[in-house]
């Protein structure tokens, strides 16, 4: 049996810290204030171990409890409170252990910053808030979660307030979230419509009645409920998983500080919508359309934005790009009904991804805070052991046999192959040929910054150097799990009923069932592997990518004249941004400036307010004109006057 | 258990005698009335939580009943002094009594004109405020919500900006043209009773009054003129963003946090029960006018470039919530034939209600902090202030976030309950009033782009002072009651219940 006081140690350990080292920053000062957010986050790290390790090894049940009730309206009862199975243990593991490794980098990479403390309860701020979006058991508290972990990204993004462009991106950030939050919003209430509850267990239990259900939203055009649920839900998913078309908050998000870039924009929160879909897997297995969505949004994202990832020179938005591309492969994944498959590739990704951010921030460190690639070059022989790991990084991103990358995205695409929705060939072309493109962009990251000739000018004292310890020992052990966390994990996890009940798949969408079929042990699995297209592909690129950025410097520069068209549009990320800021941001100026200069004072205070004001004020105009003060006037009025009633009395 | 003395008079005379001793004081005992002022406020908060305690949930009849004999020439004009609370006004006296004291210790050394007549003004209207809420007799309701004017007028009158004159003058005609329909139809209500035999201003013995549709509808027009002026409701709103704009920071407060909850108010206590019928027929109207508050204000709210008008858009838009949620019940009826949801929107009426009074007010006093140290209320003013004012930034940023609806502040719930509760009505309507999260982060959040985060944007910023103690503890408490309500809302929840379960079958029961 797992204890309500070990659950709510694991999420009031972090919030405790960050509260410490938040309000009594000054006090404690910057050794203490990093000392308790890491012990907080080590504690519920622990603890989060320990208890995926009861539920894996000594199989207790799931717990699902509530810790108190929020509110009570309509008969309808709002608590707080945590379901516990499988799919949440894995989240709480890796989320606290990717936090961990990111708390003590930022020793190292904040050193310097006259914000210390106030990072440090930001970053358990968010452990927090991401761990009650995860552990949560009913849709408020996944809001809560949800809308809390918006809110410290905001808050991340926007660190270094006094750049312009921090706290633009932070702001669009928020908003475009909002856009999704929007969906979200809607979907709960949908929900509350059709089931009367908030709660997991009594939603899931109802999901044929909503099934049942049809919705008109426009005249005329009947919806299934289910349909409608699922989309607004998944509206929301888009939002903070960042696909097409709000993605595009997250390039911008590289504004903050690259250990939350690690933390917040790769590993953990950017994945709740992928968690939320999986969590969420009994009621999308209901609704095709639904699915169909998902494996469209997510194939287009998964190629498209990968695409972007070949053109952009700073390190960190490349990482950015093949964040949103990887994130593209894990929706593809759901909506295939690989829940599981998909919750891998977080995984793994989690681990190599942070891998990679922490990385390239050491480089930005090494480096004296520069982030083109096209002034780096050579850095190999300065900063090994960054190479190293990086290297480890980018051959797990691309998915070398073998290493963790592989296994989780090997079964994604093989998964999507077996799927029988309509989108699905869409969908499988999409994440093959991205396999390609994730090789091209992330062996061109690899050769432009840690090959090659040396593009930056330095003298001695400016020499790039390796980071220190507490820098590297997290790239470390993020670089051990990169490698081997799927070979050891992958049999388990997704061909051993790893997630039992948390996750629900029709029989007839199991495509995971159909890949199991091939699967004989992950030695084999390598083996088999050479078998299809995707290995190839991925050697392709990374030759390709060598070919270009080490052999014949000179070819991609031409080939970006020749194809100028193709490179614009790539270059300036297919023009969402622009599109964007003419509809969105400039249109609605525009309308709330028609709006309160007609509207408001025009019509209502010019016509309406002081318009009748001013009628009083020319009526009494006129009337004071018959007040004269001459006696005659009024006693010849008194005669007209008199004549009119005399002449209606007696012709009437 | 009861109180043996009346603690609703208490409520309502202490602050007013209070205000009257700072009256005779005069200005050369200012230092004195400053703290006679505090203590009176505060010992008034003390006894009203009074309320809370001794307050019992289990039922939805008026409690602390007081009532004695007022007006009384029999045939002609029947009127007694009758209290009295339930779960609708209680917590609402609550957030009265509550926000006062801020007002005064915010004011402390701010005014320096006739500062002893300013905060005589204020404790003066806490007591007519708090009568407003407690009033079970409609005659005397109709005084003290008039009488509540002069004193708003006068702050604003004497303590206000530059053009202070055209906005008291609108806002009393405004306020005072509505609120004269309303006489009228509170007096045809008054000859009904006498028809039927007992003369009577009760609002209780309204509730019974036999009223055919046509009837109705024009009563409840009426009413809805005046409430909607007073919440406000577009389009009768105009005159509150040149009110907010001209009024002294506590009067803003006041304003925002108080006087604007009187029209909600006046919807559930007046409107809704004794028209139950007519709403069928117009609660269209009132709900498109509250949709056009939530989208259309917040679009306007977006370009505003005063600090002060952008929150006293914000309000209207907020307040939108309000007569949405209030007004449910009858399309939830029609749509599905239950009342299933018609509860939850009238009480995330109420928490929104509460939830705006005190995040309004904090964004009016961090509007005050910085204009007691720039004398601006341009947002071009301005530009990172953080820099200079690092711990106001934090609270600023914290209520702005509130103002968004932020889960876990008070300003989620109330939406949340609204919108969950409209989607019973009409996906559009949950639709439309949903797009609040994308509007209210927008305009709020932008502001605080500009004014808060930033580089030290000009010599006045960068010669900014931190909060001193005494700021430092209004917007402390103001932020330690949005986190609470937003963390643990079932006790106010809790006592509203049984009143709005009540209310909810009392308009669900034709009188036809």
């Amino acid at each position: 049996m797992l204890q309500e006081s070990i659950l709510l140690t694991i999420v009031l350990a972090p919030l405790f810290a960050a509260i410490v080292a938040g309000l009594g920053g000054r006090v404690i000062g910057r050794a203490g204030a990093h000392s308790v957010t890491i012990a907080g986050v080590a504690l519920s790290f622990g603890l989060s171990a320990y208890v995926l390790w009861q539920l894996v090894m000594d199989g207790v049940p799931t717990y699902d409890g509530s810790v108190y009730t929020w509110l009570v309206s309509d008969g309808i009862r709002m608590e707080v409170g945590f379901l516990v199975d499988h799919l949440t243990a894995l989240m709480m593991t890796v989320v606290t252990f990717v936090s961990l490794c990111v708390h003590v980098y930022t020793i190292g990479y904040m050193h310097d910053d006259p914000g210390y403390q106030r990072f440090f309860s930001y970053i358990s701020l968010f452990t927090f808030s991401m761990l009650m979006l995860v552990m949560s058991n009913n849709f408020l508290q996944l809001f809560f979660g949800w809308e809390a972990v918006g809110v410290v990204s905001y808050l991340l993004i926007g660190f270094w307030y006094t750049r312009p462009t921090a706290i633009f991106a932070n702001l669009k950030a928020f908003l475009v979230n909002r856009v999704g939050d929007f969906g979200f919003v809607l979907g709960i209430a949908a929900i509350v419509y059709y089931t009367n509850s908030l709660d997991y267990s009594t939603v899931f239990g109802l999901r044929d009645v909503i099934a049942a259900d049809t919705m008109q939203i426009f005249p005329g055009v009947e919806w299934q409920a289910m349909t409608v649920v699922c989309i607004c839900l998944f509206i929301g998913a888009m939002g903070k998983s960042a696909q097409v078309p709000l993605h595009v908050w997250l390039p911008d998000s590289m504004e903050g500080p690259t250990p939350i870039s690690a933390l917040i924009h790769a590993a953990t929160m950017v994945t709740a919508g992928i968690f939320m879909v999986a969590r969420m897997s009994p009621l999308f297995e209901l609704s095709e359309t639904a699915l169909n969505t998902v494996l469209f949004i997510g194939a287009t994202t998964a190629f498209f934005m990968g695409l972007l990832g070949i053109v952009n020179n700073d390190i960190k938005r490349v990482i950015a790009y093949s964040t949103l591309s990887q994130l593209g492969y894990m929706t593809v994944g759901l909506g295939a009904s690989a829940y599981a498959g998909a919750i891998f590739h977080l995984m793994t990704h989690a681990f190599f991804k942070a891998l990679l951010f922490l990385a390239a921030g050491s480089v930005i460190i090494g480096m004296h805070h520069e982030q083109d690639m096209r002034k780096m070059g050579g850095l190999k022989k300065y900063m090994p052991i960054t190479y190293w790991t990086a290297l480890i990084g980018s051959v797990a991103l691309i998915a070398v046999p073998g290493t963790s990358g592989f296994f989780s995205k090997d079964i994604l695409i093989d998964a999507v192959g077996e799927s029988h929705l309509a989108m699905a060939p869409y969908a499988y072309w999409s994440v093959l040929l991205g396999v390609f493109v994730t090789a091209f962009y992330s062996f061109r990251l690899v050769f432009m910054t840690f090959h090659g000739e040396e593009r930056f000018h330095a003298d001695e004292h400016h020499k790039p150097h390796e980071s220190p310890w507490v820098v590297t020992l997290p790239l470390i052990l993020l670089a051990i799990p990169s490698l081997v966390i799927g070979w050891l994990t992958v049999e388990r996890v997704l061909f051993g009923g790893y997630f039992g009940n948390a996750i629900a798949v029709l029989p007839a969408h199991d495509v995971l069932e159909h890949v199991k079929e091939e699967f004989h042990g992950p030695a084999q699995f390598v083996v088999h592997a050479f078998t299809g297209p995707a290995v190839y592909l991925a050697a392709a690129g990374v030759l390709a990518a060598w070919y270009l950025y080490i052999k014949r410097t000179d070819l991609p520069g031409q080939i970006a004249e020749r194809l100028s068209a193709l490179y614009k549009l790539l270059a300036n990320k297919f023009y969402f941004d622009e599109l964007y800021q003419a509809v969105f941001a400039r249109g609605s100026r525009g309308v709330g400036t028609a709006l309160w200069r007609v509207g408001d004072v025009a019509l209502i205070d010019g016509g309406m307010v002081n318009g009748s004001a001013r009628v009083v004020g020319w009526l009494s105009g006129l009337l004071r004109h018959l007040q004269s003060g001459y006696l005659y006037h009024y006693a010849f009025a008194m005669v007209i006057g008199l004549s009119a009633l005399l002449a209606w009395y007696v012709l009437r | 258990m009861e109180l043996t003395w009346p603690i609703l008079s208490v409520l309502i005379w202490l602050p007013i005698a209070g205000g009257v001793a700072m009256l005779a004081l005069g200005e050369r005992g200012v230092v004195l009335g400053r703290w006679v002022a505090l203590l009176t406020t505060a010992v008034t908060f003390g006894i009203s939580t009074l309320l809370w305690v001794y307050f019992d949930s289990s039922t939805a009849l008026m409690q602390f009943g007081e009532e004695r004999a007022w007006i009384d020439i029999p045939g002609t004009l029947v009127s007694t002094y009758s209290l009295g609370v339930d779960g609708i006004s209680m917590p609402l006296i609550l957030l009265t009594t509550f926000i006062t004291p801020l007002v005064v210790i915010a004011s402390w050394t701010v005014i320096e004109k006739k500062p002893a007549q300013y905060y005589a003004a204020f404790l003066i209207l806490e007591g007519l405020m708090i009568g407003v809420f407690a009033a079970l007799d409609a005659l005397l309701f109709y005084v003290l919500w008039e009488a509540m004017l002069i004193p708003m007028f006068i702050i604003i009158g004497i303590w206000g900006g530059p053009r202070r004159v055209y906005a008291t003058i609108k806002f009393f005609l405004y306020t005072f043209l509505g609120s004269v329909l309303m006489l009228v139809s509170l007096i045809y209500l008054y000859q009904q009773t006498c028809n039927a035999g007992q003369c009577s201003y009760l609002i209780a013995d309204f509730y019974d009054v036999p009223l055919d549709l046509n009837t109705q509808i024009v009563i409840f027009l009426a009413f809805l003129t005046a409430f909607a002026v007073k919440v406000p409701m577009w389009p009768v709103h105009t005159w509150l963003p040149d009110a907010h704009v001209e009024a002294p920071t506590g009067g803003s407060v006041i304003l925002a946090a108080i006087m604007l909850k009187m029209g909600g108010y006046g919807f559930l206590r007046f409107s809704l029960p004794i028209t139950p019928d007519a709403p069928g027929t117009l609660d269209w109207l009132v709900i498109s006018l509250s949709l056009i508050a939530v989208v259309y204000i917040g679009f306007v709210a977006l370009v505003q470039q005063d600090m002060k008008k952008l929150i006293a858009y914000s309000s209207i838009a907020h307040m939108g919530f309000v007569t949405l949620g209030s007004f449910l019940t009858f399309e939830l009826m029609s749509v599905n034939g239950d009342t299933r949801g018609a509860a939850m929107g009238i009480e995330g009426a109420m928490v929104q209600m509460i939830s705006h009074g005190l995040i309004s007010g904090a964004l009016f006093f961090c509007v005050g902090v910085l204009y007691d140290r720039v004398h601006s209320r341009e947002i071009n003013a301005y530009g990172g202030v953080v820099n200079t004012m690092p711990i106001f930034a934090a609270f600023a940023v914290l209520f702005a976030l509130a103002n968004s609806g932020l889960p876990a502040t008070s300003g989620f719930v109330g939406e949340f309950l609204v919108i969950v509760a409209s989607f019973r009505a009409d996906f559009w309507y949950a639709f439309l009033a949903g797009l609040t999260l994308i509007l209210g982060a927008a305009y709020t959040l932008w502001m605080v782009k500009r004014v808060i985060f930033g580089a030290v944007a000009n010599d006045n910023v960068a010669t900014l002072t931190d909060l001193n103690a005494r700021e430092f503890v209004v917007l402390g408490v103001l932020a330690l009651a949005v986190l609470a309500l937003g963390l643990w809302p079932a006790p106010m929840l809790e006592v509203m219940h049984k009143t709005v379960e009540n209310l909810v079958q009392t308009i669900t029961t034709p009188k036809l």
